[in-house]
């Protein structure tokens, strides 16, 4: 596996060399530092561990700062580890887009999906809802319905879909095309969308 | 909007020269359509209507009247399908989306000329 952090900036479309209209998202990728290498010897498994965005330094705690200055960069807002990391690295490499990906790969990038709020099973777990609302139908047309059986089991199943906190939890969409890369600015453009709010951090891995 | 998104739609758009036009002028598109593995060029004429101007995504509106049914289509500006936009009439209206000609027909629907004089032509 390789891969490199971002940050969703926006969405945008256009029309590729076929005339077809692509939709895409802008993701401002990398530069990426080698914070740390991790080894079989000494970590029992291989990853490298890199950092993205500049942060300041008074925001910075003084062990971040001692972790920082051992790959001798300044300090960064996100950090985070890759198993198995494809590439050899060295302590204090710098990583871009291009290094890493190629217009036309495939992709999987994670992220932080919205948070929606407290969400009935409509929106939650796409429950179809009541369907009518005529023919005698009380105010209920976006209710669960009923939760289980009478007298056997006597109670309701562990796992029932219900109302609840929906979104802001880490998802892995699959199998994304890398349509543009544009080098100059670190930007690169996957094909449809990510999950995160504009501004928030993306992992791209390949 | 983010200067970096608004780098980047520039970057994706390149070049499109079309002539000036605002809503209000009657334009020509002419409009590439596959066949099979022929191409064609078919010619919409019309008033504009609307024209949204997004770097990447602008979009303009031309409505013309075909045997008596309003007939509204939609093209993106940046679409390599459009081979030319022609000038032909520019129109005197006082806003930007002209929706009101939808309610109208006949006389009530037109659009008052603007009228060049050879020096500005």
């Amino acid at each position: 596996m390789s891969g490199i952090i971002g940050k969703k900036i926006g969405m945008t479309s256009f029309f590729d060399a076929n005339g077809k209209y692509v939709p895409c998202t802008v993701i401002e990728a990398g530069p990426c530092v080698v914070t740390q290498v991790k080894t079989n010897e000494k970590d029992g498994y291989t990853a490298l561990q890199l950092a993205f965005d500049e942060k300041k330094e008074k925001h910075t705690s003084s062990a971040m700062k001692g972790h920082f200055e051992l790959a001798k960069t300044t300090p960064k807002r996100k950090v985070v580890e890759f198993r198995h990391f494809e590439e050899e690295k060295n302590l204090g490499d710098t990583l871009t887009v291009e290094q890493v990906f190629a217009e036309g790969d495939f992709v999987d990038v994670v992220g932080t999906s919205k948070g929606k709020g407290f969400q009935g099973v409509v929106k939650r777990h796409g429950f179809g809802g009541v369907g009518g609302q005529t023919h005698g139908q009380h105010d209920r047309q976006r209710a669960p319905g009923s939760l289980g059986a009478s007298s056997d089991p006597s109670r309701v199943m562990k796992g029932m879909r219900m109302a609840g906190r929906t979104g802001g939890n880490r998802k892995k969409i699959q199998n994304l095309e890398v349509v543009k890369i544009m080098a100059e600015k670190n930007v690169i453009l996957i094909k449809g969308s990510v999950p995160g709010a504009k501004g928030s951090y993306v992992i791209i891995e390949k | 909007m983010s200067l970096l998104l608004d780098f980047v739609k520039k970057q994706l758009v390149g070049e499109v020269n079309h002539p000036a036009f605002k809503a209000g002028d009657t334009v020509t598109v002419h409009y590439k359509i596959k066949e099979g593995d022929k191409e064609r060029i078919q010619q919409f004429t019309g008033v504009v209507i609307q024209r949204k101007n997004e770097p990447t995504t602008a979009s303009f509106t031309v409505r013309k009247i075909s045997n008596g049914v309003g007939v509204e289509r939609i093209f993106p500006l940046a679409s390599p399908f459009i081979d030319k936009i022609e000038v032909n009439k520019v129109g005197v209206v006082r806003r930007a989306k002209l929706y009101y000609i939808r309610t109208r027909t006949g006389k009530s629907a037109r659009i008052r000329e603007k009228l060049t004089t050879s020096k500005e032509a």
